[in-house]
């Protein structure tokens, strides 16, 4: 399953916002990715994120596969959405 | 032998060299047929190196405070990165190559992509991938990486260059102090030099050359200098400095806590002039009654588009939080001249520091302007704000930016925003029009700050920057004092306060004269704050107010100097 984000932090993906959600992805043993311009890396690779240089407006794609992919997406969602990184 | 350098941290320290010298960390590249064994190695060089950074952290922790200790939280993650495990796996098992090679070519990547992004807060993080790459390749080849920990006798540690993990393992008890080939006073390990307080000259070039194991050194981080095999006079000559200044870093210490007070009891404010948030730990360390300059340009430089209102109230609020019931005078933009945005496509002016900058630039691009008074006026209920517009020459200019700081106070109050309603609003007085029309603008503003380094060089017409016109740039040319004079004078008849934030404000001999001529407030950088209040405490204003007014009558640069020395001998 996969989801389309929009990220709306004035700074973008930044280190902190971005530890925190590799944080959040690495509790899920299923395999999740990040997409951003064709680019797709390891939502729980803390350098893998930042190496996408992801800015503020950008349009990225999280997609879950595997047994707890569906709450691995509702933990994520929640994460972005109360930070305020994204919508 | 004498070596020259940067003085990166204060103090002298006499001791043995040891050099810290990088292992042989060359990979060759070789095919393996047991891929599986190579795997494992890889995995327990990786979990060695955690276990290594777990005690580096624990360490960081009790000497160098969270804050620095956190770099260390980050080197973990990275070291266990599942995107580089993964990559260096799959090149060892899809090419049959052994783990070191692997784990350099991933990790070489990695750091050149990190160094090549356009934003500095990512480039810096290569160098943390460097660190974590040695470790590991060390375990991997074998090699002992060297241990500063280890070192268990008194020296001063000689090497190309420290590492965070390096510094963070230096035990104060032995290492007296370090010297490097490369960096500079604003490079990491600079900063934990000041932080451990031991003293450290970098960027000599060649003192990892110069120097052997067990040379006896002299470091003298005051002037940026290594004197190698010293003469026994040397010795005497310079253990009386280091104890000069042991005594006068005792004195000064007493004072931190203290009000700065004249000897007939006449009580001054010293702050001190910051660029960023970081900087406030300095001014609260070294005893800093309020920050009289924050210079909020750099929150506008070293990027690639303008910071915005949410970003600048994030900064602004940190600051003034920090320093609580301290007051904090915001500079507002101060560009142009000698500080370019690459972004902001300024005209080439043939006379930049004449032209277009400042509050000349804010005051036609207002909406640049208006974001960054919107993100002074919301920040400015987490302390005591004051704002202060540079570069201002008419009185029209003060009143259109107070206007526009006027309205945008009444856009935010009418969508029901907080605002302080204790926020002074001045002005710098650094264009030689403003000193000679300050009983005017006295009448408008909440106060002065005098910018010395332009108002000497608008005065003077002479170029901070060129050294061939060096000699008319003097501080204490009459002139000079008679602006000041007159812009302090001007100030207390309306009953307002006048400070200055120049380099002049804490200047050993300008000093007394500033004190006679009546300053309220004296900015500076923050390590000059404690020797300026142990200076304040042996003068009595009245007898300065003597000197000033001499001062004043004097003709020359060079009597004014010889007046102040007469009273400082």
């Amino acid at each position: 399953m996969e989801k389309l984000f929009t990220i709306t932090d004035e700074t973008g993906l930044h280190a902190r916002p971005a530890t925190v959600l590799v944080n959040t992805a690495s509790k899920f043993t299923s395999e999740i990715l990040l997409t951003y311009r064709d680019k797709k890396v390891n939502l729980k690779s803390i350098m893998g994120v930042m190496s996408l240089g992801i800015q503020q407006g950008a349009e990225v794609t999280i997609s879950a596969e595997g047994e707890d992919a569906e709450s691995a997406m509702v933990a994520l969602t929640d994460t972005i959405t109360t930070t305020g990184l994204g919508k | 032998m004498n070596i020259k350098g940067i003085a990166a941290s204060n103090g002298i320290a006499i001791a043995k060299a040891f050099r810290l010298i990088d292992p042989d960390l060359t990979v060759s590249k070789q095919s393996v047929s047991d891929t599986q064994a190579e795997i494992e190695k890889y995995q327990a060089a990786v979990a060695t190196t955690i276990k290594e950074l777990e005690i580096i952290k624990e360490r960081a922790l009790t000497t160098l405070g969270e804050h620095e200790a956190q770099v260390f939280d980050a080197h973990i993650n990275m070291v266990n990165d599942p995107e580089l495990t993964s990559q260096t796996l799959d090149k060892v098992k899809g090419e049959s190559v052994n783990a070191a090679h692997a784990f350099d070519e991933v990790s070489n990547t990695f750091v050149m992509m990190f160094e090549s992004m356009d934003n500095e807060y990512f480039r810096e993080r290569a160098a943390d991938i460097k660190d974590i790459k040695k470790r590991v390749l060390a375990h991997l080849l074998g090699v002992k990486i060297n241990d500063p920990s280890k070192i268990n006798e008194q020296v001063v540690v000689i090497a190309e260059d420290l590492t965070p993990s390096d510094t963070a393992q230096l035990d104060r008890n032995f290492v007296k102090g370090f010297a490097t080939n490369i960096g500079g006073r604003t490079s990491h390990s600079a900063i934990m030099a000041r932080s451990l307080e031991i003293p450290a000259v970098v960027g000599t070039k060649t003192i990892l050359e110069d120097v052997k194991d067990g040379d006896v050194l002299i470091l003298d981080g005051l002037e940026g200098n290594v004197i190698v095999n010293p003469s026994p006079e040397q010795i005497s000559h310079y253990e009386g400095i280091a104890q000069k200044y042991a005594d006068q870093k005792a004195e000064w210490a007493k004072l931190k806590n203290e009000p700065t007070v004249t000897k007939d009891g006449k009580h001054v404010e010293l702050a001190a002039n910051i660029g960023t948030p970081g900087d406030v730990e300095g001014v609260l360390n070294n005893g800093g009654e309020g920050v009289g300059l924050y210079r909020t340009e750099f929150l506008y430089m070293g990027r690639s588009n303008f910071p915005t209102e949410d970003e600048q109230f994030e900064a602004y609020k940190t600051v003034l939080e920090s320093m609580g019931d301290k007051p904090v005078v915001v500079r507002t933009l101060d560009i142009g001249g000698d500080k370019e945005l690459d972004y902001l496509k300024l005209p080439h002016e043939m006379n930049p520091f004449l032209g277009y900058r400042a509050i000349r630039l804010c005051l036609d691009d207002k909406d640049l302007f208006r974001t960054q008074l919107r993100a002074l006026l919301r920040a400015s209920v987490y302390g005591k704000l004051r704002i202060m517009f540079p570069m201002i020459a008419t009185l029209n200019e003060f009143r259109d930016a107070k206007a526009l700081l006027l309205e945008e106070q009444a856009k935010l109050e009418a969508q029901g925003i907080k605002i302080s309603d204790d926020i002074q609003v001045g002005m710098m007085v650094e264009i030689p029009a403003a000193a000679i029309l300050a009983d005017q603008f006295a009448k408008e503003v909440d106060f002065f700050s005098i910018g010395t380094n332009d108002l000497i060089q608008y005065s003077m017409a002479a170029d901070r920057m060129n050294e061939k016109v060096s000699y008319l740039y003097q501080p204490y040319n009459p002139s000079i004092l008679r602006l000041v004079k007159m812009t302090i004078d001007a100030a207390h008849k309306e009953g307002k306060w006048a400070g200055m934030c120049g380099e002049m404000a804490g200047d050993q001999t300008a000093i007394p004269l500033l004190l006679g001529l009546g300053l309220d407030e004296f900015s500076m950088s923050a390590t000059s704050i404690l020797p300026a209040r142990s200076l304040l405490a042996k003068l009595s204003q009245e007898e300065m107010s003597k000197l000033a007014a001499e001062a004043l009558n004097k003709s020359t640069v060079e009597e004014v100097i010889e007046l102040v020395e007469a009273i400082q001998k």
